[in-house]
């Protein structure tokens, strides 16, 4: 076992040397939490997965809201008097060891009587009894052994969510059913003439319709359904000659073994739902732990703490929170509100809004607005606008959220069977014509042969099993898509647009660059003491930037807010901050973030800050321009045009200082113009346009953690392959364009026995599975091919 | 000859049987999370493995 890595988390405790029971850990909430385990005789937590725990965040106070009763009321699933259900969901279940000790959470606390967890959706229900142990109390035991729950204003809204299970049933139903009728309709599929057999033939066919009827009312009803919303709307879907055939087959059926007349088609109508309801089941895969319907409402807390009139703190539902309201905001919380900074002093992170990394110091009697989070120590303020009034939830107000992108565009499946059931229907007349000339008596039989071999059961089944084939491969490479309408929308893309910072860039990583005259040894000593003892996130780069020294006791060190910072040791004296601080009066308007240092009061020089650009940028950049027309959004100002112009091909388009609604006006004017966009994005600012655009893609660091509404979710590490991403959606559009040729070719040879009034049961009973089966291969085979040559 | 309709309805009711037992599983919520059942199953072992070691460092003290 590694002697450095902490024995719960992994993290480097080779230097802080706190050692329990023979293991090192990396700072003393590792050793806490061990030692809960240890107590409780829970350390398996550590067999089944080396080093798998979280460092228990400090909390002090950030659950207060869980105090207020009608806040508990909304997020209690069960609520009796000593029986209490709650689902909290936990960003950090992430293995087996997760799994294990979330689910013996009743040997660290008697009150807990049973805890299960759902891995996919990352949430654990937990069944406790609320008079030994308040969920407050609940919620900071998970917190203090590292699985601090993620409680936001989306669980208050929502309320109890309904689980729709009706695809299972019906599936189920279809399967059951289909199963039987096989077995029943055996005997006839050979003729067998025995005499015995033929006396049973009616209560065999009586049984198989018996279960085809809950088949046709029950699983099959979304197909009628879709088909009469698509025929009043005028559409002809592929659902329109589905449900057609369908009803044909039942009621041929029934009318066949009523008057004795056959067998019906029993088994192909049950084997026609089963395989579609299949394909549907299939296509319908979806990454439960990733929303991508999020907005604002995911990531406000539910609770904020008021300061009342008379000076006491008390915790309120955060839409309840009035202009004029004095609040107080701790380290680390959000911001739900427009407000003045009182009390204190303000580092916000707008992250959030902005997907700009870098955080903003604020004193009082700034404005802050939502979203922002407080970094700092806790800060007051008071609030000048309710949450719905915010900037922040106003920009969720626009129109484009409230459409359905789906909805407004016709699936390569419904392009073609417009074509498909017109010609179906003028076959099935030309057919019907000629044959009440030549043998009437075959009319009516050539006719319903004619509608239920052409049913589209394999051209249907085309779609759903390629698309939801390349869901999964494309998932796996850390890709998630929405749905499977998104392969076909990416297909089409022809201009791409992205957002510059966090998504071109790296948020972590910055690359600083040094001007002016050059340090001594001396001065680098100490400018790398001065910076240890600031917090600031520049000074923290720059710190991990210079070369190790020795580290110096400084005699005087002083910090100005917003300004930089001035320290002294013997006679040497530095200022490290702002131009005017360090007294560089010619300071040209640079735009870049840039820290000045003077040494003994003559200035030096600057560390220019870059953005640190991903990997495999410029490659990609230069594959994509051959294809498409590329365009950089940003938000921010012209800093960085040069350094993009040189990594950039020519041809890319570059707008600077964008806000969100010039993105999203950007966006509407080029589709007006007929541009299929696809946007990139990462922020909350990028929310209106990646709503706007064709394909929105968020580009995410942990994609568990941050992403705004979207059609896509990237891991960030992915990236440069975005190229091949695209062409993979393209060899999928090709797939099922040649399952479409593949199916045509089942229903020419159906066609023939149909029009020429020799469909039999039999020949109906192989041809439907085997060319739904075939499809369902042939589609398999060639999107796993695809697959591959993504690696 | 009546016999067939004995097996009909045993065979029937049999099958009937499963489908039931299906329909309470989905109510239940059986297929409602696929994965962590999977995991859960195996940490059985797990535990009873835990135990058999505390019982043998009593012994050794």
């Amino acid at each position: 076992m590694n002697q450095h890595a902490c024995f719960h988390c992994g993290l480097d405790a080779s230097t802080t040397h706190i050692v329990y029971d023979e293991k090192s850990f990396c700072c003393q909430g590792c050793k806490t939490v061990y030692q809960i385990f240890s107590e409780n005789d829970l350390t398996c937590y550590y067999d089944l997965q080396t080093a798998p725990g979280a460092t228990p965040k400090d909390i002090e106070g950030k659950y207060n809201f869980l105090e207020n009763t009608k806040i508990i009321e909304q997020l209690l699933e069960f609520n009796d008097d000593s029986t209490q259900i709650v689902s909290l969901y936990i960003p950090h279940i992430h293995c087996s060891s997760c799994i294990w000790i979330l689910e013996n959470l009743n040997k660290l606390h008697p009150s807990i009587s049973a805890s299960t967890v759902n891995f996919g959706k990352k949430t654990v229900r937990v069944t406790f009894n609320a008079e030994i142990l308040s969920l407050k109390n609940l919620v900071t035991l998970l917190s203090s052994i590292g699985y601090e729950p993620f409680i936001s204003l989306d669980d208050y809204s929502v309320g109890k969510k309904h689980i729709d299970r009706s695809l299972i049933y019906k599936l189920g139903i279809a399967g059951f059913a289909f199963g039987n009728v096989m077995f029943l309709s055996f005997p006839e599929y050979f003729e067998v003439g025995e005499f015995w057999l033929e006396q049973f033939k009616p209560l065999f066919r009586w049984l198989m319709f018996a279960f085809s009827v809950p088949v046709i009312f029950y699983s099959a009803q979304d197909y009628f359904i879709s088909a009469y919303k698509g025929l009043r709307s005028k559409i002809l879907n592929i659902d329109v000659p589905i449900a057609l055939g369908a009803a044909v087959l039942f009621i041929r059926s029934t009318v066949e073994i009523m008057f004795d007349i056959g067998s019906g088609f029993f088994d192909s109508l049950t084997g026609l739902i089963f395989f579609l309801l299949l394909g549907k089941f299939f296509q319908q895969k979806t990454y439960a732990f990733l929303s991508f319907e999020r907005d604002y409402k995911s990531y406000f807390p539910i609770g904020i703490t008021k300061i009342t009139p008379d000076g006491k703190e008390e915790s309120v539902q955060v839409y309840d929170i009035e202009k004029g309201d004095r609040l107080l905001i701790r380290n680390e919380e959000l911001i739900p509100v427009d407000c003045i900074l009182i009390k204190g002093n303000a580092r916000i992170d707008y992250s959030f809004v902005t997907g700009e990394s870098k955080t903003v110091s604020k004193q009082s009697g700034d404005k802050l607005f939502a979203g922002g989070k407080q970094l700092n120590g806790t800060i007051e303020v008071d609030v000048l606008k309710s949450v719905e009034q915010s900037y922040l939830t106003q920009l969720w107000s626009n129109d484009v959220f409230k459409k359905d992108k789906s909805l407004a565009f016709t699936n390569i499946t419904n392009q073609i069977s417009k074509r498909f059931t017109i010609s179906l229907l003028i076959i099935a007349v030309i057919a019907t014509t000629f044959w009440l000339i030549v043998d009437s008596s075959k009319a009516i039989n050539v006719f319903t042969s004619v509608l239920i071999i052409a049913c589209p059961c394999a051209l249907a089944l085309a779609a759903p099993f390629t698309f939801g084939n390349v869901l999964r491969i494309l998932g796996k490479k850390k890709f998630y898509l929405k749905n499977a309408s998104v392969i076909e929308q990416l297909a089409k893309i022809d201009t791409i647009i992205f957002d510059k910072t966090g998504t071109i860039t790296a948020n972590k990583e910055t690359s600083i660059a040094y001007e002016g005259i050059s340090l001594s040894k001396d001065e680098e000593v100490l400018l790398k003491s001065t910076l240890r003892g600031s917090n600031h996130p520049l000074s923290r780069s720059l710190y991990h930037l210079l070369n190790e020294h020795n580290i110096l006791t400084l005699d005087r060190y002083e910090e100005y807010l917003g300004k930089g910072i001035e320290a002294q040791y013997k006679q040497d004296s530095i200022k490290i901050g702002s131009a005017p601080f360090v007294g560089y009066a010619s300071e040209t308007a640079t735009l870049n973030t840039a820290v000045h240092i003077s040494s003994n009061n003559k200035y030096k020089g600057k560390f220019t800050f870059y953005n640190a650009y991903r990997k495999g940028l410029s490659q990609l950049f230069n594959k994509l321009k051959q294809d498409y027309d590329l365009v950089i959004l940003s938000g921010d100002n012209e800093g960085e045009k040069d350094n993009l112009t040189k990594l950039l091909p020519t041809k890319t388009k570059l707008l600077f200082n964008q806000k969100p609604e010039d993105k999203l006006e950007y966006i509407k004017y080029h589709q007006s113009e007929g541009a299929h966009v696809l946007m990139i994005g990462d922020g909350l600012n990028d929310a209106g346009a990646l709503a706007q655009s064709h394909v929105g893609i968020a580009i995410s660091e942990n994609v568990n953690v941050f992403s705004p509404a979207c059609d896509a979710i990237l891991d960030a590490s992915k990236f440069n392959e975005l190229y091949d991403y695209i062409k993979a959606s393209k060899s999928a559009i090709n797939i099922v364009k040649w399952s479409f040729v593949l199916s045509f070719l089942y229903n020419c040879i159906g066609l023939y026995f149909a029009v020429t009034g020799q469909l039999e049961p039999v020949v109906a009973a192989i041809l439907m599975p085997l060319s739904s089966i075939s499809i369902v291969a042939f589609t398999t085979i060639f999107t796993n091919v695809i697959g591959r040559k993504i690696n | 000859m009546s016999v067939i309709y004995v097996l009909l309805t045993i065979s029937i009711i049999v099958a009937i049987g499963f489908f039931i037992a299906f329909i309470i599983a989905i109510r239940n919520g059986q297929f409602d999370d696929s994965y962590t059942p999977s995991v859960r199953m195996l940490f059985e072992d797990e535990l009873i493995k835990e135990k058999s070691k505390k019982s043998i460092l009593t012994k050794k003290d």
